[in-house]
C-alpha cells in the first residue's frame, strides 16, 4: 500500500511514490556497481569488465544536458515575514543545522527581511545561491571546485575544494559558509557534500534535480510561491510565467544573470 | 672602473645561534598553532563567515607585498644602475625569496584543507586570479634563484645576463604585486574594494614595505656581525623610504577620494575612514601617523645624516603602520557587509546588514609570527652558508659620493 504522504513532486509537476524511488535508487546502485567494474587505462582501452555492458557502466557519469538551464522564480507577493518552511526543507534535506546569527554555523538558504527606511515599506524573502550564468564564485576559485555544471546549477565540488574562501569572498549574495568544524555523523548526507574545512552552498538539491523533482524548499513552499523549471525550455511553466510577468534579479546591476528571480524586490 | 665588492659568510657567533634559535622556537610555535586549528577547525579562531579572511592573512598579504618590495634594492642597482645598491643584490634577493615563502607558508596552513596543497599545484581555473597568484609566486622564486645565480655565479658566460635577469625580476614583481592587489581589486561584489587602483596602491605599498625590512634585516646583519656599514648609505636609503612611504600614503587617499566621490559608496568610506572606529584609528593613526608622517619626518630629518637611528625607527614605524593598513584593508574591508538591496535596510538569521567585529585568536597571530620567524631564519641560514653579504658597506667603499659632501659636513660638525 502506497504511503499518500510520502509522494515528491517532479520538476515537471509529476508525482513520485518512496517506493518508485527506492527501486530507482536500487537501480542507479546496481548500474554503480556495473561501471565500478569496469577498469580503464584511459584513452579507451578497458581491461575488463564484469557484469553489466559498457553501454550500462556510463550509465550514471552520462553529461548534463547543457540546454537545461534551471532556474526559479519566487513570487514574493506570498512569502510571509515569519514563514521559514522552505529554510526548513532544506535543512532537513541537506543535513544543516544553524542556530540564528552564529557565526560559524552553514547555511544554504535564508529569510531575508529588507524594510525601505524612506517609505517604511517592508518584506521578506528567501535567499539561496542565485545560481548565476556569470558566477563570481566559478571565476576566482583557483582550482575549479567551484564549479558550474552544464546545466546551470553553480555548486562546489568538495573534493578539490582547498578552503581558500576566496570564492566566499566574491559571491554578492552572501550564498556560501565555511565548514568551520566537524559535521555530526548523523547529519551527514551522501548526497550534500559538507566537509571541514571547506566551503558549501545551496546546490538547487541536484541530487533531486537528477531524480526528476524539485528542491526541497520549492516542493515545501505551502503557498507554491517557488516555481522551478528549465529557463530555456520555453515551454516550462517557468518561463511562460517569466515571459508574462516582470521579474527582477537581487544585484542585477552585477551582470551576474542570476537563475533565481523575483517577481518583486524592495 | 667597475667596483669589485667582497662578500663573507656570517660569523659563528653566539648573537647568530641566538636569533637563529630564537626564530625555531617561533617556528615551531607557528606550526603547532596552524596544527591547533586544523586539527579542531576555523571554529577555534576568530574567523567566521563574515570575516572568512582573518590574521593570518594579515601577515601572509603584507609579507607577500614585502617580499616583492625587497627585491627592489637590487633592481635599484641592476636594472636604475644606482652604484651604492650594487653590493645590496646578493642579500635583496635572497630576502625577497625568503620572506615571500614565509608569508606563503601562512597563507597555506591557514587554508581549510592544507593536505590538499598538491590539488591547488595540479588543478588550475585559468580565470582565477588566485590560480595566476600560484604561478607567479612559483615564478617568483625561480626568477629570484636565477638572479642570484648570474649575481654570484664565477663564469663570465653566466654574469653576463645579469642585467638581463635582473630586468626580468624587476618586471616579475610588478607583475606578481599586480596580481596581489586585484585579488581584492577584482571583487566586485565588496563596496571597499572593487577599485583597480588596488594594483598600483600595493606596488606602492610593496616599495615601502619592502625597503623598510630590508633596511632592518640590513642593519641587524652588518651590525651583528661587526660589519662596517656607512651613515651615507643608510641615510639614503631612509630618504628613498620616505619617498616610497609617501607615494603609498597618497594612494590610499586616492582610494577613498574616488569612493567618496560615488553616493553608494560613500556610508562605507564613512564607516571605514572616518566613523571613529577601530579601522579608522587603524588608518589614520597606525597608517598615516605612525607609518608615513612620523618616518617622514624622522628620515628627512638632520639627524639622520649622522644616526642609524631615525631611519632604523622611521622602518620600525612603517612596518607596523604596514601591518595596521593591511589589518584595515582585509578585515576592515570584510567588516562592511554585502549590500544585496542598495538603499535599503536589511536583517536576517544569517547576518545581513551588520557590522561584522572580529577578535584574532591566539593561534592565528602565532601562526603569522611564526611565518615571519621562517622568513628570518631563511635569512640567516642563508646569509651562513653563501656569501651574500658584503664585507663591508662603509660609504668610501659602497660609493665615494657618499663619503664626500653634505654627509661629511655634518659629520664634522657633530
Amino acid at each position: 500500500m502506497m504511503d499518500q504522504g510520502a509522494r515528491d513532486k517532479t520538476a515537471s509537476g509529476q508525482e513520485v511514490s518512496r517506493e518508485d524511488e527506492l527501486n530507482e535508487a536500487r537501480r542507479a546502485f546496481m548500474r554503480n556497481i556495473a561501471a565500478a567494474s569496469v577498469i580503464s587505462l584511459g584513452g579507451g582501452l578497458t581491461l575488463f569488465t564484469v557484469g553489466g555492458s559498457q553501454a550500462q557502466a556510463k550509465k550514471p557519469e552520462e553529461p548534463l544536458d547543457p540546454k537545461k538551464r534551471w532556474g526559479m522564480l519566487i513570487d514574493t507577493t506570498k512569502c510571509s515575514d515569519g514563514c521559514q518552511k522552505c529554510v526548513d526543507a532544506c535543512k532537513q534535506e541537506n543535513g544543516w543545522e544553524a542556530e540564528p546569527h552564529s557565526p560559524h554555523d552553514v547555511q544554504w538558504i535564508r529569510k531575508v527581511n529588507v524594510k525601505d527606511p524612506a517609505t517604511g515599506f517592508m518584506m521578506s524573502l528567501p535567499v539561496m545561491c542565485q545560481h548565476c550564468a556569470n558566477p563570481p564564485c566559478v571565476d576566482v576559485c583557483p582550482t575549479g571546485a567551484s564549479m558550474q555544471r552544464a546545466d546551470g546549477i553553480v555548486r562546489v565540488n568538495m573534493h578539490i575544494c582547498i578552503g581558500c574562501r576566496y570564492c566566499m569572498m566574491a559571491c554578492p549574495y552572501k550564498a556560501r559558509s565555511f565548514v568551520h568544524e566537524d559535521i555530526p555523523e548523523e547529519k551527514k548526507r551522501f548526497h550534500a557534500p559538507m566537509g571541514k574545512g571547506c566551503v558549501t552552498s545551496c546546490d538547487f538539491c541536484a541530487h533531486r534535480v537528477d531524480a526528476g523533482k524539485i528542491p526541497a524548499c520549492a516542493e515545501a513552499c505551502p503557498e507554491g510561491a517557488m516555481l522551478f523549471g528549465d529557463l530555456n525550455d520555453p515551454n516550462s511553466a517557468l518561463s511562460k510565467r517569466l515571459k508574462g510577468i516582470p521579474s527582477y534579479q537581487i544585484r542585477e546591476d552585477l551582470g551576474t544573470d542570476t537563475g533565481i528571480r523575483y517577481t518583486r524586490l524592495p | 672602473m667597475k667596483k669589485h665588492f667582497h662578500y663573507e659568510y656570517l660569523q659563528s657567533k653566539v648573537g647568530y645561534y641566538t636569533a637563529l634559535g630564537g626564530m625555531g622556537v617561533l617556528a615551531l610555535i607557528g606550526l603547532a598553532a596552524a596544527y591547533y586549528m586544523e586539527h579542531h577547525g576555523h571554529a577555534v579562531t576568530g574567523m567566521t563567515n563574515e570575516i572568512v579572511w582573518g590574521m593570518p592573512h594579515v601577515f601572509a598579504v603584507f609579507l607577500i607585498i614585502a617580499a616583492s618590495g625587497i627585491l627592489n634594492v637590487a633592481s635599484i642597482g641592476t636594472v636604475f644602475g644606482k652604484t651604492p645598491y650594487k653590493p645590496l643584490g646578493r642579500l635583496s634577493a635572497v630576502m625577497a625569496a625568503a620572506v615571500l615563502a614565509g608569508g606563503l607558508m601562512i597563507l597555506v596552513l591557514d587554508l581549510g584543507r592544507p593536505d590538499r596543497l598538491v590539488v591547488a599545484m595540479t588543478k588550475y581555473n585559468f580565470r582565477s586570479i588566485f590560480a595566476w597568484n600560484i604561478y607567479l609566486y612559483n615564478g617568483f622564486f625561480a626568477v629570484v634563484l636565477l638572479y642570484l645565480y648570474t649575481q654570484m655565479s664565477q663564469d663570465f658566460r653566466v654574469r653576463r645576463y645579469y642585467t638581463a635577469a635582473g630586468t626580468l625580476a624587476f618586471l616579475w614583481r610588478l607583475i606578481l604585486t599586480t596580481g596581489t592587489g586585484s585579488i581584492f581589486g577584482w571583487l566586485v561584489a565588496r563596496q571597499p574594494y572593487d577599485l583597480a587602483i588596488f594594483a598600483p596602491m600595493f606596488i606602492a605599498l610593496s616599495f615601502s614595505f619592502g625597503l623598510a625590512i630590508f633596511i632592518l634585516l640590513m642593519v641587524a646583519l652588518m651590525k651583528g656581525d661587526e660589519r662596517p656599514l656607512g651613515h651615507g648609505l643608510v641615510n639614503r636609503m631612509g630618504r628613498l623610504l620616505g619617498v616610497f612611504v609617501a607615494a603609498a600614503a597618497y594612494f590610499t587617499v586616492v582610494w577613498w577620494l574616488t569612493d567618496l566621490y560615488a553616493a553608494e559608496h560613500r556610508p562605507m568610506v564613512g564607516y571605514l575612514f572616518f566613523s571613529g572606529n577601530i579601522y579608522s584609528w587603524l588608518y589614520w593613526l597606525g597608517f598615516m601617523a605612525l607609518g608615513t608622517i612620523a618616518p617622514l619626518f624622522l628620515v628627512f630629518s638632520r639627524s639622520a645624516r649622522t644616526s642609524f637611528k631615525p631611519v632604523v625607527t622611521a622602518s620600525i614605524l612603517t612596518v607596523l603602520g604596514g601591518i595596521s593598513l593591511v589589518y584595515f584593508v582585509i578585515i576592515g574591508g570584510q567588516s562592511y557587509p554585502l549590500v544585496l538591496f542598495p538603499g535599503k535596510q536589511v536583517s536576517s538569521t544569517y547576518n545581513d546588514g551588520m557590522f561584522y567585529s572580529y577578535a584574532p585568536s591566539l593561534p592565528e597571530i602565532l601562526l603569522g609570527l611564526g611565518g615571519m620567524a621562517v622568513a628570518v631564519a631563511i635569512v640567516l641560514v642563508a646569509s651562513k652558508t653563501l656569501r651574500i653579504l658584503p664585507t663591508t658597506l662603509a660609504d668610501a667603499a659602497v660609493d665615494p659620493h657618499l663619503a664626500t659632501g653634505e654627509v661629511a659636513e655634518m659629520k664634522k660638525a657633530a
